[in-house]
């Protein structure tokens, strides 16, 4: 578990005011299904429609643990500027992925996992889409792999689906506008992690069943 | 706020007095009757109201601008509960943007910078042109009419009817001039101590419901009851007012009147979303929307009748 990272003062500041700011538009409530264990490693895995769905789930945890809590965020979007950079390096965090198309898959077969696999490996917790891109709302498309991966590395950890609500009513994809609509974030019951003899597109399902049980 | 106004410092001292009666009966009633749900609800609802009379005297502390700003959040938390319960599209998302950050601020510095003329059409003619053009552009086409609609009326709710109140302040009353604070106070108390008091006579008495498909809590009881009580402390509080006491008794009866219709409709807008409240940011009451549907209503005819019989 030990030693707990601690974010630079000026991210800290960031943070504050993002979290405040991201309240402020979102009135994000956060609703808890299940108690939270304090120290204990986790996968926050969770629908993704919209730039903010980070920074939501991020903010609806208590502040205590969200040094601990590491985004998962495609590095494309995430380096190219110089502010996204500062948010992104200084102020969540984040875990910086670059998502590339399957052919390039050769290339660097596990980098990204590593990159995952570390902080989990430090006792730290991942925010994932496991989606992989933004959706439209309305629905949850099929998972990406890496999350199997991960609960095969991590048997340990713990994966909590979290539904996010109404973010992509305010900033959807393909929109600059951010429009302040209430929002919500369900936690809910961690997953059961792999069972004996489970197949990856078995568990997939079943990770993404569990994540669309919490849909109001 | 002008504190060498006596009939203003009265009507402070009487209204936190009766939010002190309030609380000391809310915590004997709790001793009684021990935490039920709705003693727990009442003294909730109780604390809600000191904070919400005490943020609503500090804005007014600072003149015209922080009675604005004050209606101006209202109507922005207001607007943003009544588009969280529309199911909005894609499409709508550009225009929903100029409702919030343009159309809204535009309408409050309206009544800031008492431009009457164009405040009183700029949301009924320019917002409803433009919202469904806006609409229109972005391409989409299932449900256009509805969503339009939908979007136009929470407009017209959470930002024109509300915008009414601080624009009393724009009116000029021979004979009672830098005195509209206190008219805004009167509009804000009889309203919403009408709904308080429908409440009250509501779960005293309350036997037949109005509307039982809308509300169950709305009886015929607690309407007589409250409707009644409400006129009569209007009429007592005419001394805070332009008007003759015969006056503030008519007055007061048409906005308890249309208090009471703001409610009735914000509840069938509820029980159609198929939810209890607008909101929960409001301890007890549930969202702003909830605290100040019957002022929606009760607003724009309030400003009108004095526009007309008093300036």
């Amino acid at each position: 578990m030990e030693p707990r990272t601690k974010l630079p003062l000026d991210g800290r500041l960031v943070a504050g005011f993002l979290v405040r700011l991201c309240r402020l538009l979102t009135g994000v409530r956060a609703r808890w299904l299940a108690p939270l264990p304090e120290k204990q490693a986790r996968i926050y895995y969770a629908n993704h429609s919209s730039h903010l769905d980070g920074m939501v789930i991020w903010a609806s945890l208590p502040g205590h643990l969200r040094p601990q809590v590491r985004p998962v965020a495609a590095a494309d979007y995430w380096l190219s500027s110089k502010l996204r950079r500062y948010i992104a390096r200084r102020v969540f965090n984040a875990v910086l992925i670059k998502r590339r198309p399957a052919e390039k898959q050769s290339e660097q077969p596990n980098n990204a996992l590593e990159l995952m696999n570390d902080p989990l490996k430090k006792g730290q917790s991942l925010i994932i889409f496991p989606e992989g891109t933004r959706g439209n709302g309305e629905e949850i498309s099929a998972f990406k792999s890496g999350i199997w991966h991960l609960a095969k590395m991590n048997p340990d950890v713990e994966l909590v689906p979290v539904y996010l609500e109404n973010l992509n009513r305010v900033l959807p994809k393909g929109s600059r506008l951010v429009v302040p609509i209430l929002c919500s974030a369900t936690f809910g019951e961690p997953v059961e992690s792999i069972r004996e003899g489970e197949e990856k597109a078995e568990f997939l399902l079943r990770a993404r069943a569990a994540l669309e049980t919490l849909a109001p | 706020m002008n504190f060498q106004d006596k009939s203003l410092v009265y009507l402070l001292c009487g209204l936190f007095g009766l939010l002190l009666i309030a609380s000391i009966l809310g915590y004997l009633i709790a001793l009684v009757k021990g935490n039920t749900p709705v003693v727990a609800n009442l003294n909730a609802r109780i604390r809600a109201w000191w904070m919400m009379c005490i943020l609503s005297v500090m804005a007014m502390w600072f003149g015209p601008v922080g009675s604005t700003l004050l209606f101006a959040v209202m109507s922005f938390l207001a607007l943003r509960e009544c588009i969280t319960l529309t199911p909005t599209r894609r499409g709508d998302h550009e225009a929903l943007f100029w409702c919030f950050f343009i159309m809204l601020p535009l309408q409050y510095l309206l009544v800031g910078e008492r431009w009457y003329g164009t405040f009183a059409i700029f949301i009924p003619v320019y917002a409803f042109l433009f919202i469904p053009t806006r609409m229109a552009l972005a391409g989409d086409t299932v449900n256009f009419l509805e969503r339009s609609a939908k979007i136009q009326w929470s407009m017209m709710l959470a930002v024109y009817c509300i915008s009414h109140a601080p624009a009393l302040l724009m009116l000029n009353i021979p004979g009672y001039e830098n005195q509209n604070i206190k008219l805004l106070l009167f509009l804000m108390i009889v309203v919403q101590i009408s709904d308080v008091l429908q409440y009250v006579f509501g779960k005293l008495f309350g036997k037949r419901p109005i509307a039982p498909r809308l509300s169950p809590n709305k009886t015929l009881e607690g309407f007589a009851g409250g409707i009644l009580s409400a006129t009569l402390v209007g009429t007592l509080l005419w001394w805070i007012t332009p008007f003759a006491p015969w006056q503030a008794a008519l007055i007061s009866l048409v906005i308890t009147l249309l208090g009471f219709a703001g409610g009735l409709c914000m509840s069938a807008i509820k029980r159609d979303r198929g939810v209890k409240d607008f909101g929960a940011m409001i301890e007890g009451h549930g969202g702003m929307m909830d605290r100040i549907d019957s002022l929606c209503f009760a607003a724009p005819v309030f400003f009108h009748l004095i526009r007309f019989y008093f300036t």
